[in-house]
């Protein structure tokens, strides 16, 4: 079955984003230029708006294993401001895949924005993988904006891992991120950002490590090209005997600004915490390397940031 | 064929120019497997550079097949035929041996996961464990020295030139590696083979040895009439002792806070 109520450029945003081209199996969501474009519940996990109509709630039953949900947006029209505010009530000792992502294509003259503010309370023994991708095209003047914002609330023994992908189109991007992990919690976030021309991507992230054997690692890779400017400010909080590791790891080519700012804050003796960034160009050895195998000086760049990205 | 013809490389130092490789000339005839040793900080990487066109002669011309080269890119090179492993191999985050393998191979993603397993296998990694890893810190030197030479195979090209290939790898695993080198002596068919080496076993299976010494060719020729003058020196060095060996003892000897020996009938403490 395909989606019958969407045009082409419709259809392809939602390919690059969720990687859908028919309806998915389990519980989705599709938004699409602000409406509903479709939504089905599983047995085991509902999905329904909110009573004021800014969202939606989806729960997920305890013990409900090996389901996915697909909850991504499209906008194609030019001059939309979207704000939705998606809540996950993710049950006891749970299994499940969440894919989100919103794609904008604006080829007219107003901006278009999406702010999806997401909020996760998963439940003790639980293992979410959350998979995230943000993607824009289309050739007008309006900009392409994103802000979203994502929170998690993780009960003892739950398992989040998160992949945050902003590789192309979008314009301005301003992106929160807050968890709070409780007793042997552990959140892994995998970020990839690449921003062109003269876009602006921030991310700020702010980690609590709140109860024993709790653990967190955020690794972030980034490229910034031609003129853009990232700023990445990832924070994490000891505030018992946890582990946290933060990675900032990034690449800037042409005239690409880069403001990291790693941040840990211990506040309990038996906390360990690590973070490491380094941002330069492209080792020069690297392009020799790809050179000597044949490849031009441009291809070599592609082939070495399409690998860091990976 | 390969030849160099008067070479110069000078480097700048402050206002001086610094002659590296002064006046080399030679030549690599198809179908021989030759073998450049000397002495460190001889000049030998940067012969090895200049061919594979990382750095541009101060005078003189290379010549590829009759084609002057000395103006050609990198890039250019490579597709002329020249294949160039390093000898400090370098690591790429998040590209994978697999990759690597198929940009060596200039096939894209038509060399499949069999045929690149093969390359590894040649160098003795084993394939299944290692194609799909990154080539990352994770690797060990030597590992990645292998992984070198194997995109260096993958390539087939009519000339290979290798940057010590022994460096960063133990020698017991060299052992295995020296195999690697002879069969491609051995099906090395219209291509020739430049190595930088000082390993008597690569010296072995040389057609020709070139030494180079203080940015000049000190002398070359067939194996047999230089290796002998070699066995012994620093340019020949002997794989590894005899099983059950060890290694020649070495005296020490006391010495002061400055490093400079003390008498043994002034040396305070116990028996050295």
């Amino acid at each position: 079955m395909e989606f019958k109520k969407m045009d082409e450029i419709q259809k392809r945003i939602l390919m690059e984003v969720a990687g859908l081209h028919t309806v998915p199996e389990g519980a989705f969501n599709i938004r699409s230029d602000g409406q509903l474009a479709g939504r089905a519940s599983s047995a085991n996990i509902e999905i329904v708006s909110k009573e004021d109509g800014s969202g939606i709630d989806i729960h997920i039953k305890p013990g409900t294993k090996n389901e996915s949900v697909h909850i991504p947006v499209i906008m194609s029209k030019s001059g939309l401001h979207d704000v939705v505010y998606n809540d996950f009530y993710v049950g006891e000792d749970c299994d499940v895949v969440i894919v989100a992502g919103c794609g904008i294509s604006n080829c007219g003259g107003m901006d278009s924005e999406h702010d999806g503010i997401h909020r996760f309370y998963v439940g003790k023994n639980s293992n979410v993988k959350y998979v995230e991708k943000h993607y824009g095209e289309g050739d007008g003047t309006g900009k392409r904006i994103l802000n979203p914002v994502t929170e998690v609330y993780m009960e003892e023994g739950s398992h989040v891992e998160m992949e945050m992908v902003q590789i192309k189109g979008v314009d301005s991007t301003d992106r929160s991120t807050v968890a709070k992990v409780a007793a042997g919690a552990s959140l892994v976030v995998k970020e990839r950002l690449m921003t062109h021309g003269e876009q602006y991507a921030a991310s700020a992230y702010l980690v609590d490590l709140d109860g024993d054997g709790s653990s967190a690692d955020i690794v972030s890779r980034s490229v910034a090209r031609d003129k853009s400017y990232q700023k990445l400010d990832l924070r994490v909080n000891g505030n018992a005997a946890c582990s946290g590791h933060t990675e900032c790891d990034s690449i800037i080519m042409d005239e690409g600004r880069i403001l990291a700012v790693p941040q840990l804050e211990a506040n309990c003796t038996d906390s360990a915490l690590i973070h490491e960034a380094a941002i330069g160009k492209i080792a020069g050895d690297q392009l020799i390397k790809l050179m000597t195998l044949g490849l031009t000086e441009a291809e070599a760049e592609e082939q070495i940031v399409n690998g860091f990205l990976k | 064929m390969l030849e160099l013809k008067n070479i110069r490389f000078d480097v700048r130092e402050g206002t001086e120019d610094i002659g590296i490789i002064r006046d080399v000339s030679f030549t690599i005839p198809d179908n021989k497997f030759v073998v450049v040793t000397g002495p460190n900080g001889g000049g030998k990487s940067t012969l090895a550079r200049l061919i594979a066109g990382i750095e541009k002669p101060t005078e003189g011309r290379i010549l590829l097949d009759g084609v002057d080269i000395t103006d050609k890119s990198i890039t250019d090179r490579a597709r002329m035929g020249i294949s160039y492993a390093m000898q400090q191999p370098v690591r790429f985050k998040g590209i994978q041996v697999l990759d690597l393998l198929r940009l060596a191979s200039g096939k894209g993603t038509r060399v499949t996961v069999a045929e690149a397993c093969q390359y590894l296998s040649r160098v003795g990694l084993c394939a299944k464990d290692y194609i799909m890893r990154e080539v990352n810190a994770s690797l060990s030197g030597g590992e990645l020295k292998r992984i070198e030479i194997a995109t260096v195979l993958a390539r087939g090209t009519k000339l290979s030139v290798f940057d010590e290939p022994e460096a960063g790898i133990d020698l017991w695993s060299f052992q295995n590696l020296i195999e690697v080198f002879e069969q491609m002596r051995d099906s090395i068919k219209d291509s020739s083979i430049l190595i930088i080496s000082h390993q008597e076993r690569i010296l072995e299976i040389a057609d020709e040895i070139i030494v180079v010494a203080d940015g000049k060719i000190d002398r070359m020729g067939p194996r047999e009439e230089i290796l002998p003058s070699l066995i012994g020196t620093t340019s020949a060095v002997g794989v590894c002792v005899p099983l059950g060996g060890k290694p020649a003892a070495v005296p020490q000897v006391p010495t002061d806070e400055n490093g400079n020996p003390i008498p043994k009938s002034q040396a305070k403490g116990g028996e050295i």
